[in-house]
């Protein structure tokens, strides 16, 4: 498949801080492509470049199979750009602004149109200073959208989002990605990444230090879903390594830790065991495996930036 | 964990790419980029009340009170003066106040030189066969009070005038302060709103990140600078003509001159200050500094360049100075056209100097300007 997006040995410094140190990416055309990090990964960074907003100190970037040397505005025109945390102007209606972006593109989407495609219709004739911080965000994927782009940039859409906000932001993500549009997207919400990316890059302190799919970033963690249980009396790990689909064995404080694949596999066989046994259980739950996962294993830290 | 990572994930595996819709055809309709910024520029002032009344509301205002304060032509004041008490002091009284243009009070020598201190009268009168004016010399119209009270003195003693005289009254249009003032408001609102407008926008766009988003748009450039400038041509026209739709039935200023002159001396005043403003913001990003970086530029302006007084009181080696400034060389050639009905022949150095400096301001301001 033709590639939108190819970086090869990215730097950028800003004076003695490296931002971005050495960053090598392949997004392919219909590919929604996550860029997972902290704060301070230099993901923003990595994607203003891609964007054609800042040059980067040395590394080689070709987006849509073009260099920002060449015809910076016929690249334009085929971009949708969501920056991160973007007021537009306060006193101007939603449909406004959005036919505003529109009359900068040579060819795209009706503005009616993406604000459906947005959920923004009930409040286009609203003025953006009135809208809610989702609603805000939205305004902003439209006005990325309305050029009909061949490639979307939203950089962190859901930051300081509530949840609920973020899932509807999601929905409407999600829907342009499965439309087959090539994105390339950033966050530091593990689940964003993994509910809207085919493939994810891990960020850290400049560097990619893992790059896959998500369900290949997770397997890197050994099984999909973690299980956790105490018991009285307590297993053995010889007894619990038997069982079906478990991956990993660890105890962790007075509970057992066991990765599986599958969960509905794994529980009744449990159950099982602990009966024949004798022992009681104490406690039980189960959770999907996730990129926080990874990231953890990766680092050692936590992708809200916690030691 | 967070809670919705039980839900299934909305988005297809890598390995089964779904069919792309067929791409909806584009709309006919073209929306012209130009058109669209300048509608958003004006759309975002008149929807804005604050920045109405001061570009609208303020000068009026200001142009109201001032008018009313030192309209000297249609109900003078009274000259204050006093008669000292005496034996004569009831007789002069009766003779001065026939004369309408004098307020007269009679009181004691004490209390005259109370009022000389707070400037309450003009002159005094006391003495007894012999007349004895008391006046500060330093104030220009107590001299021509003397005369005037010696000459009503003297004539209600029995002098005669040896020739007849008759006087008739000249009113010369333009030549009152308010005539002086208007001109000098234009300016000055020609100057603030075109620094505000350009200066304090541009600056609020870069810090909400709003220039760094259309700079990486496919928008052209020259379109959005121009829309700045297209708008700031619509709110010069109306700045003006709200200014003299007030001035010209209130205090019925009337315009002299060529009206295509003041046209063109506004429009190039108004882009000198619009570039002014580019250059002050073209590297701002908090508005507290471009604001303080307008007013160094401005203050001086508003102080030397004859808005409320002329700039010519100020000394020689000063006008070096003064006349080459922007708001001078738009008031002094305002004035020439509204109050002395100049034409654009006679204001041809100012209406280029104006010119020159736009292009040069713009220019650098546009070479200097960063989007992020």
């Amino acid at each position: 498949m033709p590639l939108a997006i190819e970086v090869h040995n990215l730097v950028h410094k800003y004076g003695e801080v490296t931002a971005v140190n050495g960053i090598d990416l392949e997004v392919s055309e219909g590919e929604c492509f996550g860029l997972l990090g902290p704060n301070g990964a230099g993901k923003t960074t990595t994607v203003e470049i891609l964007e054609g907003l800042l040059e980067p100190t040395s590394g080689v970037v070709r987006v849509l199979g073009q260099t920002w040397n060449g015809d910076a505005n016929a690249l334009r025109q085929r971009l949708g750009i969501a920056l991160q945390e973007t007021t537009l102007a306060d006193r101007l209606t939603v449909r406004e602004i959005v036919i505003l972006f529109r009359s900068f593109h040579d060819h795209g989407v009706d503005p009616d149109e993406v604000l459906a495609t947005v959920a923004l219709t009930d409040k286009k004739d609203d003025w953006v200073m009135k809208l809610s911080g989702g609603q805000k965000q939205r305004l902003a994927i439209a006005c990325a959208l309305v050029g009909d782009p061949d490639l979307l940039f939203l950089d962190e859409p859901t930051t300081g989002l509530d949840p609920q906000a973020r899932r509807d932001l999601w929905e409407v993500v999600g829907n342009v990605v499965r439309r087959g549009k090539t994105c390339l997207l950033t966050t530091h919400y593990m689940e964003e990444a993994e509910r809207l990316c085919h493939r994810v890059a891990i960020v850290d302190k400049g560097k990619v230090i893992a790059l896959g799919t998500p369900a290949e970033l997770i397997g890197r963690v050994g099984g999909s879903q973690v299980l956790e249980f105490g018991s009285v009396p307590e297993m053995t790990a010889e007894a619990l390594e038997g069982l079906p689909g478990v991956r990993e064995v660890r105890q962790v404080l007075d509970r057992w830790r066991l990765t599986v694949d599958a969960a509905h596999e794994a529980v009744p066989a449990l159950l099982d065991r602990l009966q024949r046994s004798g022992a009681n259980l104490t406690a039980l739950s189960t959770h999907q495996a996730s990129l926080d996962d990874v990231f953890v294993v990766l680092t050692g830290r936590t992708l809200r930036g916690d030691a | 964990m967070s809670p919705g990572t039980q839900e299934p994930p909305i988005t297809p595996d890598a390995a089964t790419p779904v069919p792309t819709p067929a791409v909806p055809t584009p709309p006919a309709r073209i929306w012209s980029p130009l058109w669209e910024l300048v509608l958003a520029r004006l759309r975002e002032f008149f929807r804005e009340p604050a920045a109405i009344f001061w570009t609208y509301g303020f000068p009026t205002v200001l142009a109201l009170a001032l008018g009313v304060a030192f309209s000297g032509g249609t109900d003078p004041k009274a000259i204050p003066i006093a008669v000292l008490d005496g034996p004569r002091q009831a007789a002069r009284v009766e003779v001065l106040q026939q004369d309408p243009a004098l307020g007269v009070v009679a009181v004691s020598e004490d209390e005259a030189r109370r009022r000389f201190q707070g400037a309450r009268i003009v002159l005094a009168v006391g003495g007894d066969d012999e007349a004895r004016f008391l006046f500060d010399p330093t104030n220009p119209e107590a001299d021509a009070t003397r005369r005037r009270v010696d000459d009503l003195l003297q004539r209600a003693a029995g002098r005669k005038d040896a020739v007849a005289t008759r006087t008739d009254l000249v009113q010369a249009p333009g030549s009152r302060y308010i005539d002086f003032l208007i001109p000098g408001l234009i300016g000055m609102n020609v100057m603030s709103s075109s620094m505000w407008g350009i200066g304090y926008a541009l600056v609020e766009a870069r810090k909400r990140k709003l220039l760094k988003r259309l700079a990486a748009t496919p928008m052209k450039r020259s379109h959005f600078v121009g829309s700045f400038l297209i708008a700031r041509m619509v709110f010069l026209v109306t700045e003006v003509a709200a200014i003299l739709a007030f001035a010209v039935p209130v205090f019925d200023v009337q315009f002299q001159g060529s009206i295509l002159a003041a046209a063109l001396l506004s429009i190039a005043g108004a882009m000198a200050f619009a570039g002014l403003g580019l250059v002050a913001a073209s590297r701002t990003t908090s508005t507290e500094t471009v604001s303080g970086l307008m007013n160094i530029i401005m203050l001086p302006m508003f102080v030397l360049s004859g808005v409320f007084f002329s700039a010519s009181h100020f000394p020689d080696w000063m006008q070096t100075f003064i006349r080459p400034l922007p708001l001078t060389l738009l008031n002094d050639g305002l004035r020439a056209v509204i109050n002395e009905g100049a034409g654009l022949g006679d204001v041809a150095l100012p209406l280029l100097a104006l010119t020159g400096g736009a292009l040069l301001t713009l220019t650098v301001g546009l070479r200097w300007f960063r989007w992020t």
